[in-house]
């Protein structure tokens, strides 16, 4: 099987991952959605460096999958920091910035 | 080339468990199936060639972020209640058309390519990723090396609370239960001659007087302690001796 077909399992993830950010509220669920965007983009990436035989693909994973987790890390603290503020880690929520 | 069957098994561990971001309703359930999620990409990277990145998958995804979402979900409570009020109108279904527009799109796009695909897979083993990792792109480690000390520093920050009144001696603790009126010294423990469960049996004063308060206050509500008159009498009465019950 032709390994292109890994590039669209990479798009589907991609679209879940996106529905998911646009539709949930809930700020950690949202959150695992960007995750799994991430990784769709990095199964693609993965996917392509197979299919040209070149390594460079795989290495671009690695550093997309350091700076998911650098993202993780602070975007988990931001969610906690707003936990302790308002009790909630609804997204609907934090609305005094509109104008 | 890669294994039919293979394929299809990895597209159903994780485009299935991935559907439950949309449908599930508890945040620990959706947590547990993107951690199967993550293991189906393993395999998928393990499949093309890349074993090294499959098993930093593992660790770094499943071992480490997936982990870090349950213990905030832990943190937050577990049973936060999502509010399904829309705030915007009509969101909901915009969002799911835009989304499946997007999926729609990318894939009508990338099925009508058609690459020909390099017949063996690049050696994807540790050794050959570290030579370009550390040769060509060792500015970019330099720079990930920063970002991930800025990121632990920034999560320190972020989730640090300043203290707002200066911390309490035990010396000033001590002190405010004295000024209340509260004994100075440890309550005095139950039981007395360790007779039976003696937890259930208060302990006596000097003068022979049960100590209402040596007794854990669980036993007294479910009424399972015992009086300790009993034990008085037998140290008032000379002809018992010790060891007789």
């Amino acid at each position: 099987m032709d390994p292109i077909n890994f590039v669209i399992l990479a798009a589907i993830l991609f679209a879940i991952g996106s529905a998911a950010v646009l539709l949930r509220r809930n700020a950690i669920v949202a959150f695992m959605g960007v995750e799994l965007m991430l990784n769709a983009a990095n199964l693609a990436l993965v996917a392509f460096s197979r299919i040209h035989g070149e390594i460079d693909g795989q290495v671009m994973a690695f550093f997309v999958m350091v700076v998911a987790a650098a993202e993780v890390v602070v975007g988990l603290a931001i969610i906690i920091a707003v936990f302790r503020a308002r009790q909630t880690i609804s997204l609907d929520e934090p609305a005094e910035l509109k104008g | 080339m890669v294994n039919a069957v293979l394929f299809w098994v990895i597209a159903a561990l994780t485009v299935v468990p991935a559907l439950s971001l949309l449908f599930a309703r508890k945040a620990v359930h959706i947590a547990m199936s993107i951690v199967l999620v993550m293991v189906g990409l393993a395999t998928a990277y393990v499949t093309l060639g890349a074993p090294f990145l499959g098993v930093v998958q593992i660790i770094v995804y499943t071992g480490a972020v997936m982990m870090l979402f349950l213990f905030v979900l832990m943190l937050v409570g577990v049973d936060q209640k999502e509010d399904l009020r829309e705030t915007l109108k009509g969101q909901r279904w915009i969002g799911l058309l835009t989304a499946a527009g997007l999926g729609a799109f990318l894939v009508s796009i990338v099925a009508r390519v058609s690459i020909p695909a390099a017949e063996e897979a690049v050696s994807g083993e540790p050794d050959v990723i570290a030579q370009l990792l550390f040769e060509e792109y060792v500015l970019v480690i330099e720079v990930l090396g920063f970002l991930l000390i800025t990121a632990a520093v920034g999560a320190l920050v972020l989730t640090h609370v300043p203290r707002l009144k200066p911390r309490r001696t035990q010396l000033e603790v001590q002190r405010d239960r004295v000024r209340v009126g509260a004994d100075p010294v440890n309550k005095p423990f139950p039981g007395v001659y360790a007779r039976h469960n003696a937890l259930d049996v208060p302990a006596l004063d000097p003068e022979g007087e049960p100590i209402a308060g040596s007794v854990s206050r669980v036993l007294k509500i479910r009424s399972q302690t015992q009086e300790g008159e009993e034990f008085r009498a037998q140290l008032e009465d000379p002809s018992r001796k010790e060891g007789d019950r």
